[in-house]
């Protein structure tokens, strides 16, 4: 039985002496979907080292499909996805995954301490259990993110902005070289968003790519250095000044979008989908970070 | 004493003491395995592959084959058919489990009213012949109940994680369809073991019962499993001595008492104070 890689084994994340051309993350061609209904079509797109990106969009628009793409969960129906010069899901070791907190059974018997552990399973292996250092690897990840005092919480008695720290804790503790997360900061108070946001732009700036997914484009614009606008097609990317831009945010929610100066407001998500594919197909745009 | 001849009387019946080890055992592997079962909503599965090992054990019983190798082939086969039937997603999970466990069953039904004066021991797979266990069947039980115990302590981890967070767990590298597999598999074995205690009809019980009252009071996963382990094993005990002294059906009584104890915990159970199961929205911060 033997698993992929021991912790020592690792590669080292890319360093200066890699060429900075070499995104840490490529999609080439990509069409990917559930059943025989497309999500994401014809979707290229290279994230490079350190980036502090946000996907947006309408919801059923991709955010998530594009997510899962990167973690290697969702196979492509056409294209290629790589991550770290591998395909997707042969990195796993070096990558974080966060899912919505919708899917997620906070009703499940488990506490703070051992969400967080969860994170070194992986690396662990089978037959290996805890040790101390991974021990101390959760407590570090529970005090960057300020839950050392809930660690013996069922993680139904927390508050929505506790609840993503958890999970944010977990990646932490995995220590992992790419951060994926779905919808990290939906339903947080302000101070927990300050907080998580702040926390990833120090792992970016460490050399840890940050991938988010989010439909708050006040955050983005806070927050977010770069963006990715996806409606069933990459609409636009590059820098997250892009979200002020009335002509990509029409073009990224189909016209279901009110911008009123800083604030933009949906009409009617539920809708997105009623305009001919056909015509969005103009606007289609790829721009490169 | 007459309290400590009750309890010791029974014990000087080598069958008494053969079927108390026999209990204990299968309710501790039922407690393991049925934690897991019930936190992946699988109970409705358990009660399903508990139906489909019958057609296994009738052919056994045809051939003069080892019963526990029938019982642990067909409910195997039913348990990776029905894996795989909703794999390729036309089906909800628990449409499929509906088809595949009643088509098993009546097969065994089937086969088995091919057997003439079938009836005599019909009732003894249905519902359980602990008492009639001997020492083979107690080491086959036994070799069965290492493994199904070692996997888990093994992979513990991996089950856990998968079963809480599957998509963080493959994104983190975990082989999460191969472990939903094993796990069924282990599902299915675990009947096996159980099915000479209490019967085709009673296992989902051995596995549910002492999981589902474990979780009404537990906050953690470890307490979980460390309580249904307490329940499942102590709750048979209480069971065969009842049932000595009523002179009732031992895999019924097992069954009852674990039920009570359920019922019990259900009503003396402080009511979480956090959302409701399943809940999306957050408490109010």
């Amino acid at each position: 039985m033997i698993q992929k890689t021991a912790p020592t084994a690792f590669q080292e994340p890319a360093g200066p002496d890699t060429p900075a051309a070499q995104p840490v993350i490529a999609l080439r061609d990509v069409t990917a979907g559930y059943g025989d209904r497309a999500a994401l079509e014809d979707v290229s797109l290279d994230i490079a080292r350190g980036s502090l990106l946000a996907v947006f969009g309408p919801n059923g628009g991709g955010k998530t499909t594009l997510l899962k793409l990167i973690a290697g969960i969702l196979r492509p129906w056409t294209g290629r996805v790589e991550t770290f010069g591998l395909r997707a899901g042969d990195a796993a070791r070096r990558i974080a995954y966060v899912p919505q907190a919708e899917l997620v059974d906070w009703s499940f018997p488990i506490t703070v301490w051992n969400v967080a552990m969860m994170g070194r399973f992986a690396r662990l292996g089978p037959f290996r259990q805890p040790s101390k250092t991974d021990r101390a690897a959760v407590i570090a990840a529970l005090e960057r993110v300020g839950m050392i005092d809930e660690s013996r919480t069922q993680i139904g008695r927390l508050s929505g902005g506790q609840r993503r720290r958890a999970f944010l804790a977990r990646a932490i503790a995995a220590e992992p070289d790419l951060y994926l997360l779905d919808e990290p900061v939906t339903g947080v108070d302000v101070p927990t968003e300050e907080d998580l946001m702040a926390l990833l732009a120090i792992e970016a700036e460490s050399g840890r790519t940050i991938v988010a997914t989010t439909h708050d484009l006040a955050a983005v614009s806070r927050h977010f250095a770069q963006v990715v606008a996806v409606n069933r097609r990459i609409v636009a990317s590059g820098d997250a000044s892009l979200v002020r831009d009335p002509d990509i945010l029409a073009r990224t929610y189909g016209g279901h979008l009110l911008v009123l100066g800083e604030r933009a407001v949906l009409l009617d998500d539920a809708h997105h989908h009623d305009s001919p594919s056909g015509s969005e197909r103009h606007f289609h745009e790829q721009g490169k970070p | 004493m007459p309290v400590l001849g009750a309890v010791l009387d029974p014990l000087a019946f080598p069958f008494f003491v053969r079927a108390l080890a026999a209990s204990a055992l299968v309710g501790l592997v039922c407690a393991v395995v049925g934690s897991y079962m019930v936190l992946r909503g699988l109970a409705f599965m358990g009660d399903a592959l508990s139906h489909s090992a019958f057609p296994g054990v009738v052919a056994a019983y045809l051939v003069k084959g080892p019963f526990y190798l029938g019982a642990a082939i067909a409910a195997v086969a039913t348990a990776l058919a029905i894996g795989w039937v909703t794999r390729r997603g036309q089906l909800r999970g628990d449409t499929a489990i509906g088809v595949l466990f009643a088509g098993m069953f009546a097969a065994g039904v089937f086969l088995f009213s091919l057997i003439p004066n079938y009836v005599g021991d019909l009732f003894g797979f249905l519902f359980g012949q602990i008492l009639g266990i001997g020492i083979g069947d107690l080491i086959a039980l036994s070799a069965l109940s290492v493994i199904v115990l070692g996997v888990v302590a093994v992979l513990w981890k991996e089950f856990l994680y998968s079963t809480f967070d599957p998509l963080g767990a493959e994104a983190a590298g975990l082989p999460v369809v191969r472990l939903d597999y094993l796990f069924l598999a282990l599902i299915a074995l675990t009947i096996v073991i159980s099915l000479q205690a209490v019967g085709i009809i009673l296992v989902v019980a051995m596995l549910v019962t002492p999981a589902a009252t474990a979780q009404l009071v537990s906050q953690s996963f470890g307490r979980l499993v460390s309580i249904a382990i307490a329940i499942g094993v102590i709750c048979p005990v209480i069971g065969l001595y009842a049932s000595y002294w009523l002179n009732s059906a031992t895999g019924a009584t097992i069954v009852l008492v674990e039920t009570a104890v359920f019922v019990i915990a259900l009503i003396v159970a402080r009511r979480p104070a956090a959302s409701s199961p399943g809940s999306s929205q957050p408490p109010a911060a």
